[in-house]
């Protein structure tokens, strides 16, 4: 299964809207999850990029990656950007001076640009319904300014600004639950995608796409340079990261909950730590403690999937 | 032409904004300007205009969804003050450089802290190097004439440039003035669609705003700074036609009674109302005192300025805002680059006033006057001088 899932990405549409010869670092996947959502979405999208690894490789005066029309304005505010460009041909369509058709709205963003600075600027725009969908790509640090933590930084990881020391573990404080956070605007589309599973990303970004209003897609980028690991491993941490339960596959889909790749067994937390430098000052017992909380959470979300289920069984959900 | 009617001056700018058939409108509500927006809003509530109204979060997201709707080829307008406009300082410099036509009133207020809604002119003179074109309006006649002249020549594919236009808060956006509006038809022969020269188009992508590394960044804003220099022609031409076909006539420096003074005052939006009065006051006690104001900040019009202060031997420079531990107030030392090493220059007397509000009235400016008369005989004065100062500089009591 695992074997046919990787090959068969060989069937995925030929068509790139980002070009190679960017600059990202060997074996990013933050970069190819972003190739991976615009294969999905197609030609018919406008893209308005946060300040981050993913635009600064993509934009090199005067290259560009980008096969799509796109706009870099700055790093905490791609999301009120994209809501002014689907709000002026909203108005351009109506008033016939372009032609009326369907196009994906997209902002993104890291995790930094997603989650700390640009929080409120995504809040705004999802909360004013616009129909767009936002992409944050997280790879659990700010990359591109040298790999200082962010809220997306996982406990107990390394990094430039909560470095592991002699009496430092690294990152103190949990990870912010971004796509929670997102599903509690009431958007109608909230989903985590990873690269490593391309047909579940294909499908979501194109549910995200279908979908009226905005929707949200919180996006698995393994980044080899700031995780200080090998960067044939990239593809592979993905999957692990699924199976362990740390980056667990679902959507919210008008409040309905699903898992979209069932891990019925979770493979223990040091599959995936061990071959990450950022973790390697782990005691045994701190990877301990963080299988706990990962497992915590993967049964509280386990439980709202519950939840959805038997409403959908007794019919208390409406709509 | 229509009649003049009396109305507060913020319902005629958001009225004007509408007659230019804007389509995007994104604003967050701030003292003073917020009947400008809330009226826009009814209009567009009410289907008078088809225009896509954003309520955003906050200024800076207003300026950045504007900085969206204009590269989608949108017609984009937005109103501020103060510390909206200070929150959106960021976003400013790239409206200018990704060459965003987008219109923006600005209703002049005081910059925290202490927190003050009241006018003076420290929001805009912040924001001297953003890279927009900057036009100052003294009344409600001239804020809106000047937001439907800002669209034409912001989008003049010349030009291409956001415009700023500059309102004095409360003295002037909330007065009831009579105002003669353009009718629709006249805004139309006037004002030319909207054609974006480029745009984010799905049928033919560009990238807008990549990173310009130091081989070629310096080049680009050398590209910034040519456009917005070469504007002024544009500006002129506008502002010259809108003469003509209106009746109401626009100069990038405006004078009054310049012709034999001594001494020039130089203001800068609703004060200078009351300086020209003050001037007729002092000109029938028979002083030779005359006025000139800036109206057009951005492009700076410095040969219009020599040529207006011509013959004068004191300038008595009333500015409302200063640098702190610097050198004074920024429309006196703008002056001084204008005029520096010229032969016969005016000496230059320079006033701080009317700073958060407080009112600038004829005591203030006999008192001024006054100090530039001494220096017209020869006495040297302070480099600059905070006026109307309780308790003295040190604020004794
Ligand atoms: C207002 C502002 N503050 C800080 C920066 C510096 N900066 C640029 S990108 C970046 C970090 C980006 O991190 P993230 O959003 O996670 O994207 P990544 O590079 O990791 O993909 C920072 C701090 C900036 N450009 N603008
Ligand atoms: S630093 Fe990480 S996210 Fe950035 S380009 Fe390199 S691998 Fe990709
Ligand atoms: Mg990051």
């Amino acid at each position: 299964m695992e074997k046919l899932n990787v090959f068969a990405a060989r069937l995925l549409p030929r068509e790139d809207f980002v070009a190679q010869g960017h600059r990202a670092c060997q074996g990013c996947a933050e970069v190819l999850a972003m190739r991976l959502v615009h294969k999905a979405l197609g030609r018919n999208t406008i893209v308005a990029s946060a300040t981050g690894c993913m635009e600064i490789i993509t934009s090199p005066y005067p290259e560009t990656a980008w096969k799509v029309p796109w706009i870099h304005v700055a790093f905490e505010n791609s999301a009120s950007v994209i809501s002014g460009v689907e709000a002026g041909y909203k108005a351009l369509m109506r008033k016939g001076r372009y032609p009326k058709r369907k196009i994906n709205f997209v902002a993104y963003g890291g995790d930094g640009a997603t989650m700390d600075i640009g929080l409120q600027w995504l809040s705004g725009a999802v909360e004013r319904g616009h129909d767009m969908i936002y992409v944050c790509y997280d790879n659990e640090a700010y990359m591109n300014t040298g790999i200082q933590r962010s809220s997306a930084t996982p406990f107990g990881a390394s990094t430039t600004t909560s470095p592991a020391g002699k009496v430092s573990i690294g990152q103190t404080t949990q990870k912010k639950n971004m796509p929670e956070i997102m599903a509690a605007h009431h958007i109608p589309y909230v989903a985590t995608i990873n690269p490593s599973y391309p047909f579940d990303l294909f499908e979501k970004v194109r549910k995200a796409a279908a979908t009226p209003g905005p929707a949200y897609l919180h996006a698995f980028s393994a980044c080899p340079t700031g995780w200080r690991m090998a960067p044939e491993k990239a593809v592979q941490i993905g999957r692990v990261a699924v199976e362990t339960g740390v980056f667990p596959l679902y959507e919210v889909e008008n409040g309905r909950y699903r898992i979209t790749l069932e891990t019925p067994q979770l493979r223990p937390m040091r599959d995936y730590l061990k071959p990450q430098g950022r973790f390697r000052h782990l005691s045994e017992d701190l990877i301990d403690e963080i299988e706990k909380r990962v497992h915590r959470e993967y049964r509280e979300l386990a439980a709202k999937v519950r939840v959805t289920n038997e409403e959908d069984r007794d019919g208390t959900r409406q709509g | 032409m229509a009649k003049r009617k009396g109305m507060e001056v913020s319902i005629a700018i958001a009225e004007a904004a509408s007659m230019c058939n804007v389509d995007v409108v994104s604003a967050y509500p701030i003292t003073p300007q917020t009947h400008v927006v809330e009226h826009l809003a009814d209009i567009v509530a009410d289907g008078e205009l088809d225009a896509e109204f954003i309520p955003v979060e906050s200024e800076h997201a207003a300026m950045s969804a504007c900085v969206g709707a204009a590269a989608a080829g949108a017609r984009t307008f937005t109103a501020t003050a103060s510390q909206g406009l200070a929150l959106m300082h960021e976003i400013l410099f790239i409206a200018s450089s990704l060459r965003t036509p987008i219109v923006m009133v600005v209703a002049n207020r005081a910059l925290s802290a202490p927190i003050n809604i009241w006018n003076d002119h420290s929001d805009v003179m912040t924001e001297r190097d953003v890279g927009w074109i900057q036009i100052f309006a003294e009344n409600g006649q001239e804020a809106a004439d000047l937001v439907v002249q800002a669209f034409r020549f912001g989008e003049d594919k010349r030009v291409l440039l956001p415009v700023m236009v500059h309102f004095d808060g409360f003295v002037v956006s909330h007065v009831v003035e009579p105002i003669e509006m353009l009718t629709h038809a006249e805004v139309k022969t006037f004002l030319p669609d909207y054609a974006p020269q480029q745009k984010l188009d799905i049928d033919a992508p560009i990238s807008m705003g990549p990173v310009g590394i130091p081989a070629v960044y310096t080049e680009a804003k050398m590209a910034g700074e040519a456009v917005l220099r070469d504007a002024y022609g544009p500006i002129v031409e506008c502002l010259d036609d809108f003469g003509k076909r209106f009746g109401r006539t626009y100069k990038p420096v405006e004078t009054y009674r310049r012709e034999d003074a001594d001494i020039l005052l130089v203001t800068m939006g609703g004060i200078s109302e009351t300086a020209m009065t003050w001037v007729d006051r002092a000109r029938a006690a028979g002083e030779k005192v005359g006025l000139v104001r800036f109206r057009l900040w951005r492009p700076l019009p410095d040969k219009d300025f020599k040529e207006a202060v011509k013959g004068a031997r004191v300038l008595a420079v009333v500015d409302r805002h200063f640098s702190p531990g610097g050198p004074g107030g920024p429309v006196a030392q703008e002056i001084k680059y204008i005029l520096y090493g010229q032969k016969g220059a005016p000496s230059i007397v320079e006033f701080v006033a009317g700073l958060g509000g407080r009112d600038v009235g004829f005591a203030d400016f006999d008192n001024m006057y006054k100090k530039a008369k001494a220096v017209l005989g020869g006495a040297t004065v302070p480099p600059f001088e905070i006026v109307q100062v309780r308790g003295g500089h040190h604020g004794e009591a």
